[in-house]
């Protein structure tokens, strides 16, 4: 464990990636098969089934700790982590022995995983105090992280890939596709993991995604004739991965995680397809002819299984853009147009419900690919993907051969009503922002919150600017003067009971702090109202 | 009621029975400076009055202002008011300021902290009836590690960095912060092995630096960046210098190097993160929150008023424990780079 430690502090006081490389290959060298397999698995995002709740956790340490709990949640908002605010404030009432015994192993399936049985709360307790009495702060920070699901330090699952490559010679390609899926961290798939034999068969493993960049200066930057690009819709739903083999079907999101049963349309139309078959697409919610949108499917992803009603309400399809799996072959080093041209074939035995086939759009010139952009949202689309014909699929976001021309974002002025501390690398600056509109009576009424958009610069301004003009506090929120103006950047919009203002925003994030605007220029729940009606949802 | 013994007014803190500032932030007649940092020590008073071994760092920093000298812990007349300076621990020469008027005292603390540092006096506790406390960092997750403890982790990372070709810049305010962080390493067992040649320091720490000796402060031998051997341009080494210097072209000649914050900041990840994105060693020159508490105990005050940092958190502990407390409204410097 005190490896551990040690290895999470010098991966987190570095922004360079290859340090990072280098400090977890040396530590994957070091350490024992099981240590090497639980901390693959903690940084490429695994998480622990929550052994304890977060309010046992947070109650027991401002008990050690001798602390009133406002002074803990004074604390917390501060500090902007759970875990990390329990470690600190431990510090005050129970003392911790310079070094942490024992492996990461022991303490993860010794002592974290069987507290998920322990029923009796006393007995509960008694054993996290235990467990935070043999560690030093930076181990009560890990510990405690763990204990309430998972610990992510900055380091992308392609970087453990390339540690692991540095440590085993392996192709990175390799690595990635043995540790997408359902990766557990145990000995034996350690060994898996970084065998040099690279000829074992893969069951239910999906192929790593190729991901595409975002094409920000239009086709015309892109090298040879509007003919060499295959223009599809860019969809809005989720990614998907179709994987037929042997009897089975399985379905894995993006982030790698199984969503087989959430789509049993969609499973019951990959069965017709011959095993040996893997399908990349895109997952929607589908009505009459066409795309749904996007809150539709948010429904259906809402649930873990989904019931008769639902599916007859909510009806999804995977739009499928590529084969990757043919007859038992990895063909994704053939020309995407060759893929193509067997995807088709491969489609006719399905297409229908469950599965559709994500048309190619007829495009002569760059003129009319961008015409068509332009009326992507009444296709429901976010925009055109364009990849290049000849291109093999390759694995995550390589630039050159799959771009995503998105639609330029709605936006909207809005005025800054509320502001919060933020967490992690942002705890003690106000960096969570909430915005308002007016509605017909003349009240500010919240329409967004958005997160991100803004330099460090104007973000240390703000804050400043945030402090200074604070009318309440209630916790870590502060209400501020109705001043400043923002122009907020979203997806979409539709309307919501739930809401103020009875409209939600789709993914707001700040596009630039209008200093320019008064407030008196803002938008209106009216004019946000019609364009709900523009664009007809 | 009677006028209370200090007030707050625009400039800053006031002391009507001795019509003198304490700490004021405007140009005043006259003024007490408890200590030579910035956002203390400012520039155009008509006279300053300070500790003995402030006189010189507060020459240094406001060139041209007279500065008499209050010996400690000797009670001066002052009109109405008897005045006394006393070692706040913060940086040499740090005091708090003991105003007593009719038999009522009030104590000004400044910046203090309570953690043992061989560069400069040890902070005393002195009795009165209302205290005037800092906050700076008043909320329970501050709590100082042992300062020797921290210099075994510098040493540390100044070792592995030199074995991966490295040099080692500190980033530490240049007046206090860099003299502690000197001495700590020096007299830490393993100093010599690991250290080597003398540390480089930036010229605003070796300006410090020569003020302390001057005091009687024992400093280990330290050179510029221009006195390293030709031969010797490319080794690895171990520099400290004001965190403004980060990325700027004296810092480049340092060749490959990693750097660090040393600050109580550094407690909170998330502050390490956004101020540093790197290494942060946790050294402050601030009483931590049981340092602030056990402070406040032992001035044996009736009544505590709070600036700078999170008052509110401090005075709502204090008013639960029975304590009369209360912010004193600032606006009070927010503390900076010296935490
Ligand atoms: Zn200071």
């Amino acid at each position: 464990m005190e490896d551990f430690c040690r290895l999470y502090s010098d991966l987190d006081s570095t922004t360079s990636t290859s340090r990072k490389v280098s400090v977890l290959r040396a530590h994957l060298a070091k350490a024992s098969p099981a240590d090497a397999a639980w901390t693959v698995y903690i940084l490429t995002g695994g998480r622990v089934r929550r052994a304890v709740r977060t309010a046992e956790l947070r109650q027991w340490a401002t008990e050690l700790a001798g602390l009133e709990e406002w002074l803990f949640e004074e604390s917390y908002a501060t500090v902007g982590d759970l875990a990390e605010t329990i470690a600190l404030v431990l510090d005050l009432g129970l003392p911790g022995p310079a070094t942490v015994e024992g492996s990461l192993t022991h303490w993860i399936e010794d002592i974290l995983l069987p507290l998920r049985t322990e029923d009796d709360p006393v007995a509960r307790r008694q054993r996290v105090v235990a467990a935070w009495s043999a560690q030093h702060t930076l181990g009560r920070f890990c510990f405690t992280k763990l204990l309430t699901g998972g610990l992510r330090v900055g380091v992308s699952r392609r970087l453990v890939v390339r540690a692991l490559a540095a440590l085993t010679g392996l192709e990175d390609d390799i690595l990635t596709h043995r540790l997408s899926g359902g990766w557990e961290p145990t000995e034996d798939n350690w060994a898996l993991l970084t065998a040099t034999d690279v000829s074992s068969s893969v069951g239910a493993r999906p192929y790593p995604f190729f991901l595409a960049s975002a094409l920000d200066d239009g086709p015309d930057s892109l090298t040879g004739e509007p003919s060499d690009w295959l223009v599809e819709w860019k969809w809005d739903g989720i990614r998907g991965q179709l994987v037929r083999r042997d009897d089975e079907v399985w379905i894995w999101s993006r982030g790698g995680e199984l969503v087989t049963d959430q789509f049993p349309e969609v499973v019951e139309a990959g069965l017709k397809l011959p095993p040996g078959t893997v399908v990349d697409g895109e997952l929607l919610a589908w009505a009459d002819d066409g795309p749904a949108p996007f809150s539709s499917l948010q429904r259906r992803l809402q649930r873990k299984r989904v019931g008769a009603k639902l599916l007859r309400e909510v009806p999804v399809v995977l739009l499928a853009y590529d084969l990757l799996e043919w007859a038992g072959r990895d063909i994704r080093s053939l020309p995407l147009h060759e893929r193509r041209a067997m995807l088709d074939g491969v489609m006719r035995r399905t297409e229908g419900n469950g599965m559709r086939l994500s048309q190619a759009l007829n495009v002569g010139s760059w003129a009319e690919a961008a015409r068509l952009r332009a009326g992507a949202r009444t296709a429901r689309a976010e925009g055109l993907m364009l990849k290049a014909r000849n291109s093999p699929y390759r694995t995550g976001r390589r630039r050159g051969d799959w771009w995503k021309w998105k639609v330029d974002p709605l936006t909207l002025d809005a005025v800054l009503i509320y502001a919060q501390a933020g967490h992690g690398r942002r705890a003690n600056l106000h960096t969570d922002y909430t915005f308002a509109v007016r509605n017909a009576e003349g009240e500010l009424v919240p329409i967004a919150k958005a997160y991100s958009g803004l330099t460090d610069a104007e973000i240390i301004r703000l804050d400043k600017w945030i402090r200074e003009n604070t009318r309440e506090r209630f916790g870590p929120v502060r209400s501020v003067a109705a001043e400043q103006v923002f122009e907020l950047a979203f997806e979409g919009i539709r309307r919501s009971r739930r809401h103020r203002s009875g409209l939600a925003l789709r993914f707001p994030r700040i596009l630039r702090w209008r200093t320019d605007k008064p407030v008196s220029e803002i938008d209106t729940v009216a004019n946000l109202e019609n364009l709900v009606e523009r664009l007809g949802s | 009621m009677p006028e209370p013994v200090i007030q707050v007014r625009p400039e800053g803190l006031y002391v009507p029975a001795a019509d003198l500032h304490i700490d004021p932030r405007r140009a005043v007649r006259r003024a007490i400076i408890t200590h030579a940092h910035a956002d203390h020590a400012r520039a155009g008073h008509g006279r300053i009055l300070a500790s003995p071994t402030s006189r010189a760092l507060l020459e240094h920093r406001l060139p041209g202002t007279p500065v008499s000298v209050l010996p400690w812990r000797t009670r001066h007349p002052f009109g109405k008011a008897t005045i006394s300076l006393h070692p706040a621990g913060h940086v040499l020469g740090s005091a708090q300021v003991r105003v007593e008027v009719d038999r009522e005292t009030w104590v000004v603390s400044g910046d203090y902290k309570r953690q043992a540092d061989p560069t400069c006096e040890t902070f005393e506790s002195v009795p009165c009836d209302t205290f005037i406390t800092e906050a700076t960092f008043a909320l329970p997750v501050y709590r100082w590690p042992e300062p020797a403890d921290v210099a075994t982790d510098v040493l540390r990372w100044i070792r592995h960095n030199r074995d991966q070709g490295r040099s080692s810049l500190l980033l530490a305010y240049s007046l206090g912060k860099a003299q502690r962080v000197l001495a700590e390493l020096h007299r830490h067992p393993e100093a010599q092995a690991v250290l080597g040649d003398p540390v480089v320091v930036h010229d605003a720490v070796a300006a410090i630096n020569q003020l302390y000796r001057d005091a009687g402060i024992d400093l280990p031998p330290t050179r510029r960046i221009e006195d390293r051997p030709t031969g010797e341009r490319r080794a690895p080494i171990v520099a400290i210098a004001p965190p403004a210097v980060d990325g700027s072209r004296w810092a480049k000649r340092l060749g490959v190097h990693d750097h660090a914050f040393v600050s109580g900041w550094m407690r909170i990840r998330g502050i390490r993160r956004r101020r540093a994105a790197s290494r942060g060693f946790l050294l402050s020159d601030h009483a931590d929150w049981p340092g602030l508490l056990r402070t406040i105990e032992e001035s044996g005050a009736r009544r505590v008023l709070v600036t700078h940092g999170r008052p509110d958190v401090l005075v709502r502990v204090l008013r639960e424990r029975g304590v009369a407390a209360a912010p004193l409204e600032g606006p009070w410097e927010p503390a900076g780079e010296e935490g």
